[in-house]
């Protein structure tokens, strides 16, 4: 198992290679090292030496991919991508345009974030299980095809209009809660109810159309025939040996997404004003503020990844038929 | 008055007239006319098929544009039959079928006095005939249904087996078409879906958005397409280190979050545009090449997960024994993967690109609120609902413009959901009846 884990990993340091060449591609072409030193000297009147001294001072001065002035392997390690992404490996992700740090901005806007993503993803999956069951109990019959018609109605509503509704009606109508904004402790309840709901809503018919798929799948298998042939009734059937069975292929797409939680909502966020990291990176790439969204890139790269790992991992826990 | 197509309508035909040669040579393939026959034989997909077909009309009559012989401005057909919404505008907000201003304004009244007054819009003109909207909806609808008989009497059905459900076509046409027609009619007299804070009508506006919308929907597959198709069959079929490349390469690029990727792309493509914006000639030509960028940008970050789905199908095939047996007679590399393993993909392309179609119409909203969409310039259900965000805070509320562009987007995303779910049952092996 450990072995099997470790390898995993050292799989995973190629992809995030992959993914700051291409983060430092993008971002070099609009934002090089001039730009960066203009932008910071300030004033219209900078001149290139005054350039090339700000350069050398923070670093910027080596070449892009390859150093034909340093020998051996530096080659290839003195040079301003490896110094750059080793930065990121140590998620010293510099500061913003506005001159705070960015690794403490993540980790402070990382809670109220989380406040939403964790219950909204809760919820949601266990709200999205019980009706697909439904469903697939009432398969073939009216209930089913009612529920089915709402759930592609459900999925063809933009999420903007959920949340512009929901804040027209919930808050703007009816004063049940506020419009936006966020409160640390019990008090957040109250802000952050409402973008849970949206969120589960606006996610719901999607959710339940892949559940159902993968009960249907299971409907037809021998085992079901078998459950059924010794006299067991069909809600039994449902709930013992479908469900248990379909954890296997809902875990897959489960596990995967909840590293990516930590990344928050961008327009959940955005909308209700909640102080997180999806709101943070609107506002940054609405600033064309660099430094954010590159440590963002990397950091959902990173959870991405993460999440690919512990969903191999718990395959090989759960299933019984993978041996490592 | 000459022909001035811009470079998406030059694609947006393009594709067209790929899509109907293709649809014209499938007409004499018995299989491929069997299986559109099921898909059709579904009400659901009629329906849409039906409000997609009234989408993708506006949308082509949008992409027809003719530059005036004074060289003054560019306009579609779609321009030229709204013209009398795009003349002249009104100050500012006004509802649906209002006739006076939305907020009140102040008058110096003829003895020097002044008051606040609801000003009567200037484009109004409640006095035509043709301006109540009973008789009119009674022509309309009932020169539609006309129209559904008409067709009904001209139509051959080839046998009694499987009937198309026309019925269900029809009742979607008379409601839709009439409905459009209607507003259309409607918006001679009146601002049928009211006007925008700088008083331009909404139902033109809503109209334009039509194309962009159809626009990414459509187009980004011409970018997905090709790039998942050579990659995904390539890395199924050579196996090895082509394999292992591809797969590199999508892994890497399907694990960056897909808004910060497209974020980024078109952030750097911002500054490309305003370091080169001499190139353009007008504010329209740069507006289209954003448009254009957008679609390569969500073409680049989407098509992972179709090759993915291409390679695995494709590592299946190469093992089938038909391709063994290719392989033995000589066949070449590129003979097999074109006559042997391609129309065996064919329809798991036809499902993707059904599918995307939805998801890119409502990701153009969310991209636009979040400021890496299209032009703001552009018309777009996404630019509508971004400007009408910032008045939500206004009581009474301006709500038509929220209202118009998500019905609009509401419609266009269920046809596309619809037809989509038939294809994918359709094409489901197991569905087989």
């Amino acid at each position: 198992m450990g072995a099997y884990i470790l390898r995993r990993i050292l799989y995973a340091v190629p992809i995030l290679v992959g993914v700051n060449i291409i983060t430092f591609l993008l971002f070099f072409t609009v934002n090089s090292p001039d730009d960066m030193a203009r932008a910071q000297l300030g004033g219209k009147r900078v001149t290139p030496q005054m350039i090339a001294v700000w350069k050398a001072e923070h670093g910027y001065d080596k070449p892009l991919f390859y150093n034909d002035k340093a020998t051996g392997i530096a080659h290839l390690t003195d040079t301003l991508f490896v110094a750059e992404s080793s930065k990121l490996f140590r998620f010293d992700f510099g500061k913003s345009d506005a001159g705070r740090d960015i690794a403490h901005e993540i980790r402070e806007r990382m809670w109220p974030s989380l406040a939403i993503a964790v219950p909204t993803f809760l919820i949601a999956l266990a709200s999205n299980i019980v009706l697909a069951l439904v469903a697939v109990l009432f398969r073939q019959t009216r209930v089913e095809k009612a529920m089915m018609i709402a759930a592609v109605t459900m999925m063809s509503v933009s999420a903007l209009f959920y949340i512009i509704f929901a804040q027209v009606v919930f808050a703007k109508m009816w004063h049940w809660v506020p419009v936006s904004g966020y409160a640390e402790g019990v008090e957040s309840v109250k802000f952050v109810a409402l973008p849970v709901l949206v969120g589960v809503i606006a996610g719901m018919g999607a959710g339940v159309r892949w559940y159902r798929s993968i009960f249907l799948e299971q409907i037809n298998q021998e085992y079901v025939r078998t459950a059924r042939a010794k006299g067991l009734d069909e809600r039994t059937v449902l709930f013992r040996h479908v469900l248990k069975n379909g954890m296997l292929p809902i875990l897959t797409g489960v596990v995967v997404v909840i590293p990516t939680l930590f990344m928050g909502s961008l327009i959940l966020e955005s909308f209700f004003g909640i102080p997180g990291l999806g709101s943070y990176t609107i506002d940054a790439i609405r600033a064309q503020d660099f430094g954010i969204v590159k440590a963002m890139v990397f950091l959902g790269s990173v959870l991405y990844i993460v999440g690919l790992i512990a969903t191999d991992i718990s395959y090989a826990l759960f299933d019984p038929r993978v041996r490592l | 008055m000459s022909l001035h197509p811009l470079y998406s309508d030059m694609l947006l035909w393009t594709m067209a007239a790929i899509v109907s040669f293709r649809w014209w040579r499938t007409r004499k393939d018995p299989r491929a006319r069997r299986m559109w026959r099921r898909i059709f034989a579904d009400r659901g997909a009629m329906v849409a098929a039906v409000l997609l077909g009234f989408y993708l009309a506006i949308a082509m009559v949008d992409s027809i544009r003719f530059e005036r012989a004074d060289g003054a401005r560019i306009e579609s057909l779609l321009d030229m039959a709204m013209r009398h919404r795009t003349v002249s505008s009104e100050r500012t907000y006004s509802a649906p079928f209002a006739t006076h201003e939305f907020v009140k304004s102040l008058v110096t009244e003829g003895n020097g006095t002044v008051a606040q007054r609801y000003l009567p819009l200037k484009e109004v003109h409640t006095d035509r005939w043709y301006a109540d909207g009973w008789h009119v909806a009674f022509v309309v609808f009932a020169s539609m249904f006309a129209l559904t008989l008409l067709h009904r009497r001209l139509r051959k059905d080839d046998d009694t087996a499987d009937r198309l459900p026309w019925g269900s076509a029809y009742a979607a046409f008379v409601l839709a078409g009439g409905t459009l027609v209607w507003l259309y009619v409607m918006s001679f007299s009146y601002h049928v879906l009211g006007t925008d804070k700088v008083g331009v009508d909404l139902f033109y506006v809503t109209l334009k958005s039509i194309r962009t919308g159809v626009l990414i929907g459509t187009l980004t597959t011409l970018v997905t397409l090709p790039l998942a198709l050579v990659l995904g069959i390539a890395a199924g079929y050579f196996r090895g280190w082509i394999d292992d490349a591809v797969q590199y390469l999508y892994t890497v690029l399907s694990s960056i979050p897909g808004v910060l990727l497209i974020a980024a792309g078109v952030l750097t493509m911002q500054v490309m545009l305003e370091t080169h914006a001499d190139l353009f000639a007008t504010s329209l030509e740069r507006a289209d090449v954003r448009l254009l960028f957008l679609i390569v940008i969500l073409g680049v970050t989407s098509w992972t997960g179709l090759c993915r789905i291409l390679r695995a199908e494709t590592l299946r095939l190469s093992q089938s024994d038909f391709v063994t047996a290719a392989k033995t007679l000589g066949s070449s590399h590129t003979f097999i993967m074109f006559k042997h393993i391609l129309p065996n993909l064919r329809h798991l392309i036809l499902i993707s690109v059904v599918l995307d179609f939805s998801g890119l119409v409502l990701a153009e909203a969310v991209l636009s609120y979040v400021g890496v969409g299209v032009d703001p310039t552009t018309y777009s259900w996404g630019n509508m609902i971004n400007q009408a965000r910032l008045e939500m805070a206004r009581d009474p509320m301006v709500w038509w413009s929220l209202f118009a562009a998500f019905v609009f987007m509401f419609f266009l995303v269920l046809a596309a959901n619809m037809l989509s779910d038939r294809v994918q049952y359709v094409l489901d092996p197991r569905n087989e009846a």
